[in-house]
């Protein structure tokens, strides 16, 4: 109890006067939510550079042996001749999309943002448990981002063995021409596994030990809940892609052998290693998007979630099943069939969690009184995004099927139908509807709704598109589709998808805009404009270092929309409701 | 309608349970617990690839003896189990609040594990000498990649150590509050624990 007295009055304090040194407090932060905003700023300029590289693909891809217009004199002759992109310059394109979007943009976009951001905010708590280690995870994050930046620049160019980087083309320079930039980027992925690393058993440690009274695990926000799923995921499978990494930049440094095959090392041991990460870390990319995604659509719908505890279930069983699906990226590796069959098997599984939870979003939406503000117009796209990759992921995993469209458009749409279609929508409803919290601002709704029309349309003619491709054999990073006598009748829809892109790439500036205008003259937002039941609205906006003056009492969980007890239709978790409850004038609302 | 709104009151009125005791144990501790996890598992894809490889090709392994020098790291392998009981005796010595013997205890158990450490050391630089390295082979790449690996975490213990040490010895801890010795202690006996695995698998099999 004394220990909960002073840290009010701590929290106090600063709440009037804040007299830590500028570099104390926005740089060198130990404030999640300063470290959450660092993250967003970092991780958002990633996203646009990864976009700007698939922009120069689509470029290739949609108008092969032409000059890129404007741009094209820009770069040095090693990566562009004659405005022309060359082929190793597009392998390290491919890579590189790749690469940044996954380990530097949706990852810390999700985990690193608002892990950071919302965890103690919504469980009640003051900051994170190891604030140092929170800082230290930032301080670890942008090197690793500046080094991967690097790459570009070093003789050889960039990695250029894909984002997955499969020996042996990987892990020796004879193979692929790269040396230099393959090491950087094994490098670089060391310090962001161990930057993720510190960042995970943070949250873990909070989630289980810091929660305020009242706050127990069956009243959290399912934000919370799949965060913490996901730290969980991270925490073990970022450690098993740093001991892979580590074997492949000693097999390309000291010659060792463990994935070249001259001296009895395995190629396939580096597939297996790699995807028993990677495909947890499908779900480290997917599970916080369907947390957020949760909140928002029972905020939109002003009703409870529709089947709370199943939507814990769903969340754990993924969690739990996606540790045995990871070779279903490997039946076309030369791997045991009837280890195949194994994967298939479990992979098909996780649909029923996946099932799950769309039904239940669906059935938070059936009858309520929905609110079609901008996070919710992303949040529900999520969801139906999120039902066309996933129904294309049965597709995949199907070993049958997959022979067929292995390596093609169709997984180049499926992974994109849930990386852009499902996280990063959940990504934009996110920001929007937490940016008044970080920024005290609202962001434009007007050019909220322009940017998510337009992205949804174009999203859709850019990805839908290359389902078609894949299924006529378009192989994915491939240089140029003109070369192949059988491919050239699909050039046109090539054309076609490359100005989508352009299109929609040209979208995203208006939410770049929107973001940083609004962040000096949007609207003043108040401590609560959704009306949401969370810890963090209770708070003023920005909230002040150390939250909450008083440590609040939970006595609810977050989903109590449109309740008969209270005049307004929401009722904070942490409202005493000691009197009779008040009559419901004119019943449901 | 209105039993619908009584049955909500019935959940809605439940008195505020107590703060949940979480994990019943404190921060840092909980914290280094998680993290031993995160150890586990990047130990694992380690022993792992070796397992795979070494079933692989059996021949590409000498018997045991042959290369390696089995007798000295047996005896850096009891070394370190003693710096693990030495580490148990501080951490006792802690709990009883016995200011002295927490600073000798830690200054033993640095010791001995710099001693691994240089062992360690000077069996590689043996090793190369002989002409077994990193290149030569599955066996120089997994023994360099697995013994190597688990000679950078007992330095980083000994670092970890030290700075421990060096408050011990300015009386930093009492017998209420000595977490640093705790969670130093659980780095330092899962590090062991690792040893003893990798010395069965790599020199003894």
């Amino acid at each position: 109890m004394t220990e909960m007295a002073t840290r009010g009055t701590i929290a106090e304090q600063h709440t009037h006067r804040d007299d830590r040194p500028f570099i104390r407090r926005y740089i060198f932060s130990t404030d999640h939510k300063i470290i959450g905003i660092q993250f967003l700023l970092m991780s958002l300029l990633f996203l646009l550079l990864g976009g700007m590289l698939a922009m120069l693909m689509r470029w290739q891809l949609g108008f092969p042996g032409r000059p890129l217009p404007i741009i094209g004199s820009l770069f040095p002759e090693a990566m562009v001749q004659n405005g022309i992109v060359l082929p190793e310059f597009y392998d390290s394109l491919v890579t590189m999309h790749g690469t940044f979007m996954v380990f530097f943009a949706i990852m810390p976009l999700l985990v690193g943002v608002f892990g950071n951001y919302l965890i103690p905010l919504k469980i009640g708590a003051p900051d994170m448990a190891f604030p140092r280690i929170n800082m230290a995870s930032f301080w670890l994050a942008v090197p690793a981002g500046v080094l991967m930046l690097a790459g570009f620049f070093v003789e050889g160019g960039h990695a250029a063995a894909g984002w997955t980087s499969y020996a042996p083309l990987s892990a020796n320079s004879e193979y692929s021409g790269v040396s230099t930039g393959q090491i950087i980027w094994c490098i670089s992925l060391i310090v962001l596994g161990l930057s993720s690393i510190l960042g995970s058993f943070n949250y873990i440690t909070t989630i289980i030990n810091m929660r305020a009274p009242g706050m127990i695990w069956f009243r959290m926000p399912l934000s919370i809940w799949s965060l913490f799923i996901t730290a969980i995921l991270v925490l073990l499978a970022m450690p098993v892609l740093s001991g892979a990494i580590i074997m492949l930049l000693f097999d390309q440094t000291i010659g060792t052998h463990f994935f070249l095959p001259p001296k009895g090392g395995q190629p396939l041991l580096w597939q297996h290693l790699f995807w028993f990460f990677g495909h947890p870390e499908v779900y480290i990319l997917i599970l916080p998007a369907m947390g957020m995604a949760s909140d928002i659509i029972a905020n939109g719908s002003r009703k409870p979630i529709f089947g709370y505890v199943s939507m814990v279930l769903a969340l754990l069983g993924i969690g739990v099943l996606g540790w045995g699906v990871w070779g279903h990226h490997m039946f076309m590796s030369g791997m045991n069939p009837t280890l195949g069959t194994g994967f298939m098997i479990s992979t098909l599984l996780i649909s029923v969690p996946s099932a799950i939870k769309v039904f239940n979003w669906m059935g938070t939406m059936w009858r309520g009184n929905i609110q079609f503000h901008v996070p919710m117009l992303h949040a529900v796209s999520f969801v139906a995004m999120f039902v066309i990759g996933g129904l294309s992921g049965v597709f995949m995993a199907a070993s049958p099927v997959d022979i067929y469209i292995h390596d093609t458009y169709f997984i180049v749409a499926h992974l994109h139908y849930v990386l852009f279609g499902g996280s990063l929508f959940a990504i934009f409803a996110s920001i929007t509807y937490w940016y008044p919290k970080m920024f005290g601002r609202l962001m434009s709704p007007r050019w909220g709704k322009v940017h998510f029309w337009l992205t949804f349309v174009f999203y859709n003619l850019v990805f839908f598109p290359m389902h078609q491709l894949g299924l006529h054999g378009h192989m994915r990073r491939l240089y140029d589709p003109t070369q192949y006598e059988f491919l050239k009748p699909l050039q046109p829809l090539n054309t076609f998808i490359s100005i989508s892109a352009f299109l929609l790439f040209a979208s995203q500036l208006i939410f770049a805009v929107n973001f940083i205008a609004s962040w000096f003259t949007g609207a003043k937002a108040g401590p609560n404009p959704w009306h949401d039941n969370g810890l963090e609205w209770t708070l003023p906006s920005p909230p002040p270092h150390g939250n909450f003056a008083v440590t609040p009492t939970v006595y609810r969980g977050p989903y109590e929309y449109s309740s008969p007890l209270v005049e307004e239709d929401w009722l904070p978790q942490d409202r005493r409701l000691d009197r009779s409850p008040a009559p419901a004038p004119g019943g449901h609302r | 309608m209105t039993h619908g709104a009584i049955a909500a009151s019935a959940g809605v009125m439940r008195p505020p349970v107590d703060r949940e005791a979480g994990a019943g144990v404190y921060n840092e501790k909980l914290g280094m617990w998680v993290f031993l996890g995160s150890e586990v598992m990047f130990f694992t894809a380690l022993i792992g690839s070796y397992i795979i490889l070494r079933v692989a090709h059996p021949e590409m392994w000498a018997p045991p003896g042959k290369v390696l020098n089995v007798p000295i790291t047996a005896v850096n392998t009891f070394l370190l189990i003693c710096s693990s009981v030495t580490m148990v005796k501080a951490f006792a010595s802690a709990q009883d609040g016995l200011q002295r013997p927490l600073c000798l205890w830690l200054l033993a158990t640095c010791i001995i594990g710099a001693t691994f450490v240089g062992v360690q050391a000077f069996e590689y630089h043996h090793l190369i000498e002989k002409g077994f390295v990193p290149s030569e082979g599955l066996y120089g790449s997994t023994f360099y990649t697995m013994t190597g690996f688990h000679g950078f975490h007992v330095s980083v213990g000994v670092i970890c150590l030290s700075f421990v040490t060096w408050k011990a010895f300015r009386g930093k801890y009492t017998s209420t509050d000595h977490r640093g010795v705790e969670v130093v202690g659980l780095y330092w006996h899962f590090v062991d624990l690792v040893w003893i695995i990798l010395f069965t698998i790599v020199y003894l099999i």
